[in-house]
């Protein structure tokens, strides 16, 4: 009924679709980075596509099982082994009283999903569970695993999955040069033309400060302001704005030079200028990008941006009538 | 003398210092212990120690002070 942690990786922290109604309260939406992976690794085990699974950044975690689980690995490519032998992402396998799970090194991506049936069985803390490392909240007492934790699994399967594999139109299209789509605002206003049409012309690399909270990126040009003078309540830096919310995927430039995208860790609200959010059909794929990764910026319409979610939509329903 | 290449755990930005004003954790041609700090990758504000997991000499370094460097990649040869 319980895994033991034999080492617990870089970051590993337990996670599920997160805990939205907070954020005006100030806490983070926090959950998977790559949602649609963690909805994969869960319905491949039968469990919830909304249970709890670990999420593991970079490097895999080592773990000890004491009963009979199915176990699934999606979302970077993190291979995993069962005492030493490889088995598939995207496909469920079964890990024995005794036996041993632990992971090769990454191949591609960032976060990869480790689902067991069952579910981890960690309190719901806000209706999630979540981990929100910097506030200390939910997920395993509210940190990330360390060497002798003792994870509670739930009782058994919700059902029996269909499937045990991910077919691979189902699984993340590997993009190749990748484009992140940025609907413009609330604060485009702040840069002069020449300035946004250079921020979406330039090569960005990920830095490696990225993290839960955003995405930080280097390499581009600096971003000039339109001159103003500061509102009342505005610092005196052109990147500043009187307090705004910040919306999940927003794009802040502290002082022009590096774009945070804010992802599911962030804050909900501050000081500084946001030009633009990247939409959320592209958020899953943010949080399985490598630091040094280079990217694009574009522009899209609102119009564009509700396309895209119906097609990630549409593929999740073709997962799960897949899987259930 | 038989040499393996040690690969990074993780990717991120490699150090072979503690700290810019402090000299290498380890030379070229240098023993090394088991458990000896050869580096420092930092990612996601995070500085994780790559420690030795055998004993040998260290033959040579194959990435710079300060390279980016993905995980898989070789970081360095060990002679064992």
């Amino acid at each position: 009924m319980v895994i033991e942690v034999i080492k617990p990786g870089l970051r590993t922290t337990v996670q599920d679709l997160g805990r939205p109604g907070y954020h005006h309260l100030g806490i983070p939406m926090s959950g998977a980075m790559d949602r649609y992976a963690l909805r994969a690794a869960n319905l491949l085990v039968g469990n919830n596509e909304e249970d709890a699974a670990l999420e593991a950044v970079f490097a895999g975690p080592e773990l000890s099982f004491t009963d009979r689980r199915l176990v699934a690995v999606t979302g970077a490519e993190l291979p995993p082994k069962v005492d030493g032998e490889l088995r598939q992402t995207w496909e469920a396998f079964i890990v024995e009283p005794g036996q041993i799970l632990s992971f090769d090194f990454l191949k591609k991506g960032a976060r990869a999903y480790i689902a067991i049936s069952g579910g981890i069985d960690v309190p719901l803390v806000l209706g999630s569970r979540a981990t929100y490392l910097l506030g200390g909240l939910g997920g395993f007492q509210g940190r990330g695993l360390a060497t002798e934790d003792r994870l509670q699994l739930g009782q058994s399967m919700a059902r029996t999955p269909k499937s045990t594999s991910v077919p691979e139109d189902l699984r993340r299209a590997d993009p190749g040069e990748p484009v992140l789509r940025v609907l413009p605002g609330l604060y485009a206003h702040r840069i002069t033309e020449e300035a946004a049409r250079g921020f979406y012309e330039d090569v960005w690399k990920v830095a490696p400060e990225a993290d839960r909270v955003g995405y930080r990126f280097r390499g581009g040009r600096p971003l000039q302001f339109v001159p103003r003078k500061p509102p009342f309540g505005a610092g005196s830096d052109p990147s500043n704005i009187v307090d705004a919310p910040y919306p999940y995927g927003s794009i802040q430039v502290p002082a022009g030079t590096e774009p945070i995208v804010l992802h599911r860790d962030a804050i909900s609200g501050g000081g500084y200028f946001t030009l633009g959010t990247v939409i959320s059909a592209d958020m899953d794929f943010v949080g399985q990008m490598q630091p040094n990764q280079k990217i694009h910026f574009t522009p899209v319409d609102m119009n564009a941006a509700l396309a895209a979610r119906r097609v990630e939509a549409e593929r999740l329903e073709r997962l799960r009538s897949h899987c259930v | 003398m038989g040499v393996k290449t040690v690969l990074a755990p993780i990717p991120g930005t490699f150090y072979r210092s503690a700290a810019p004003d402090q000299p290498a954790l380890k030379n070229e041609g240098d023993a090394v212990a088991k458990g000896d700090v050869i580096g420092i990758i930092e990612v996601m504000k995070t500085f994780t120690q790559i420690q030795a997991e055998e004993a040998g000499q260290l033959v040579r370094f194959l990435v710079d002070d300060e390279d980016a460097v993905m995980a898989g990649q070789p970081l360095y040869e060990l002679g064992v």
